[in-house]
């Protein structure tokens, strides 16, 4: 035993730890500015993280990015570009005549993406197309005058992209991917197109198919035989009801630091009370504040996004185990929170340092960037990570739809990590103040 | 009931101790007087004793028990009444009690009861149920010494229990100080109002730097004292008169 020497009876400490519950509820109550706090902030910040990410989750994209689109060809490959550009649902294209204009309009953050067009794009394209086609007949030896056909030089044409410097490495990319493909099929269509010519064929009645043989599919897990679809909810409502949770390191930690400054930890010190008791009131009323925390985001999610237009979570059959996730991560959260205040001298010390340790926690643990893109050392660094763990098995239980004994090792981490907390804790208190 | 034996304690980093080789008794039912300047050592010594400070060097015990061998038994013995106020803000003054005394084990009625009672005697009963943090200072100060007596204390430490508080609060707190003592409290306190522990304690001792440089009863250190009238004259013959200013 830590504080005495003759054991506690059972009953004593249970009345004590009673009595510090009781009056840490008060102490929360009596505040209701930081309970405003404590459950409001944390639904805000769900509601517009998801609102934010929910167009990247969308399968059919309702949200339209203008791009300017310079046309130098007007033949039939711009035509191509435009329709299909068109037709992807994802942008609207606004044509502009010069390249200088559209340029400035991008680089001063007007508009995200700038296309141009180069001149005689598609004559171009029809003569390479033509050299290639008939070259590759000629030594087939069904080319009827291959000598008649001189060979020139046909420069390359680049289509020029303008990106906004403020746009992001990931839209970049996926943008240069989307018209590379385009231009792709563009291609592949027009050497289609000029073997059919050349073959003597009825351009009307296609002899090839330009349609891609090898698709993919992504299977999805699946529940009751219907799949589970990931979507913008059931990836924030987890994480950021996690990041909340572990937010509650910031109150509980000044909640301690209070207790240093105002002379109330000084005066529970000449009492016969040990220090485990005194933070295991605080535990017991923080751990119900996570817990409801986590009830109204999961409402939120249920009940509130559908009805701004997001999709829905779905909790069907999976409460109990959502339950116990938030519930052990609540523990880690609590134990860090503990740990901190009990280091921590002033709130000035504890409010920013808590508040972005959370923040380290949550870029490690994958809240903000997925584990699988991080480098490698970060990868390794992440699996301690406490948010991780929780995080990890919130997925296994929203999206990866597993069974308890999944999520078993990752709610015995977050236990551990609650007991080694609490027991730094206490050894750190009881080396402070040893008499 | 207190034999302390060459307890000193020098802060870390500090050049000087702030108590230096000290040894003190105190027997049962007496209301012994800390007194000294500013940074003598008067609530080093308490904290010392209450088991906040480590001491340096030296021990002490409380009717015959250390610290170190029966914390749990001597916090239940020892009561103690901080300088600093030691109480919730935002919880009433019985809610402040109710805690307190809980964690001293007294609970149900019997802590209701004596917390009703105290807060009579103290004058406080109409404000039980008022946040503290709307409490004027001498109402505070009563609120803390409640919370330092309400599991009856065989040994009572005081810091200071009367600084900053109006004339009517004093009355009361002295007041209900020497019926505790009646009762068979032992009481060591710290006090900077001379002529308040001239009438109230039964002994005193004079710190300075760390040391005790006189202790006896004050009728007999004001008669010992050539040309001293009261103790505040003692006191500034055995402390001199220079300012002593300390951060």
């Amino acid at each position: 035993m830590y504080f005495w020497h003759k054991p506690e009876k059972p009953f004593a400490i249970m009345h004590k730890l009673w009595a510090s519950t009781y009056k840490e509820m008060l102490l929360l109550i009596r505040d209701l500015g930081g309970i405003a706090i404590l459950f409001i902030m944390p639904m805000l910040l769900l509601i517009v993280i998801t609102l934010v990410q929910d167009s990247t989750f969308k399968t059919i994209n309702d949200i339209k990015i203008p791009v300017l689109l310079v046309d130098n060809d007007k033949g039939e490959v711009s035509k191509n570009i435009i329709e299909n550009l068109s037709e992807s649902n994802s942008f609207e294209i606004l044509q502009k005549s010069s390249e200088e204009e559209a340029k400035e309009a991008v680089f001063s953050g007007e508009y995200q993406l700038a296309i141009v067009i180069p001149e005689n794009l598609s004559a171009s394209l029809q003569k390479k197309v033509d050299q290639n086609v008939e070259g590759i007949l000629s030594k087939f030896g069904l080319e009827e005058d291959s000598l008649t056909v001189a060979k020139v030089v046909i420069p390359q044409k680049e289509v020029r992209l303008y990106f906004d410097p403020a746009t992001q490495v990931s839209f970049k990319s996926s943008v240069k991917n989307g018209i590379d493909k385009m231009i792709s099929k563009i291609e592949t269509q027009s050497i289609y197109k000029a073997f059919q010519t050349e073959l003597g064929e009825d351009g009307a009645e296609p002899i090839f198919d330009t349609e891609n043989f090898i698709s993919f599919k992504e299977i999805l897990p699946t529940k009751n035989n219907a799949e589970i679809i990931p979507n913008s909810a059931q990836h924030n409502v987890p994480a950021w009801t996690l990041f909340a949770i572990f937010f509650i390191i910031v109150p509980l930690s000044i909640n301690l630091v209070k207790e240093k400054n105002q002379g109330t930890f000084v005066r529970l010190r000449t009492n016969p009370v040990n220090y485990a008791t005194v933070l295991g009131g605080k535990t017991i009323v923080y751990l119900g504040v996570c817990l409801i925390q986590f009830t109204l985001m999961l409402l939120v999610g249920i009940y509130l996004f559908p009805a701004i237009g997001l999709p829905g979570v779905d909790v069907s059959g999976k409460l109990p185990m959502l339950y116990v996730v938030a519930f052990f991560s609540g523990l880690a959260a609590i134990g860090l929170g503990l740990l901190l205040g009990t280091i921590t001298k002033t709130q000035e010390q504890s409010a920013p340092f808590g508040a972005t340790l959370v923040v380290i926690l949550a870029a490690l643990g994958g809240v903000w960037v997925p584990v699988f893109v991080m480098p490698k050392f970060m990868q390794s660094i992440s699996k301690i990570s406490p948010m991780n763990w929780g995080l990890e098995a919130f997925y296994d239980v929203f999206l990866r739809n597993v069974g308890f004994a999944k999520i078993l090792p990752e709610i015995s981490l977050l236990l551990l990590f609650f007991l080694v907390t609490i027991k730094i804790a206490i050894i750190y208190n009881q080396k402070k103040n040893a008499v | 009931m207190i034999q302390i034996n060459q307890l000193s304690k020098k802060y870390k980093g500090a050049e000087e101790y702030a108590v230096k080789n000290l040894n003190l008794k105190v027997e049962e039912g007496e209301i012994y007087g800390l007194l000294g300047p500013n940074g003598a050592g008067k609530t080093t010594l308490i904290s010392m004793l209450t088991s906040l400070l480590k001491p340096t060097s030296g021990s002490f015990t409380i009717n015959g028990l250390n610290f170190k061998e029966h914390k749990n038994q001597l916090k239940q013995l020892i009561g103690i009444v901080p300088q600093e106020y030691a109480l919730y803000p935002t919880l009433t003054a019985f809610e402040n009690l109710q805690y307190f005394g809980s964690m001293y084990g007294i609970k149900g009625e019997t802590l209701r009861k004596s917390i009703n009672e105290h807060l009579e005697i103290m004058g406080l009963s109409k404000f039980a149920n008022k946040k503290t943090a709307t409490f004027s200072g001498g109402m505070k100060r009563r609120v803390n010494l409640i919370a330092g007596i309400l599991h009856q204390p065989k040994v009572l430490f005081l810091d200071e229990p009367t600084v900053g508080v109006d004339v009517q609060s004093k009355n009361v707190i002295i007041d209900h100080l020497k019926f505790l003592n009646k009762q068979g409290t032992t009481i060591v306190y710290t006090s900077h109002h001379l002529n308040e522990a001239e009438f109230f304690c039964t002994h005193v001792a004079i710190i300075d730097n760390g040391e005790i440089i006189v202790k006896g009863i004050p009728s007999e250190l004001i008669k010992n004292q050539t040309g001293a009238n009261n103790l505040e004259d003692v006191f500034l013959a055995q402390t001199g008169k220079a300012l002593r200013d300390y951060a």
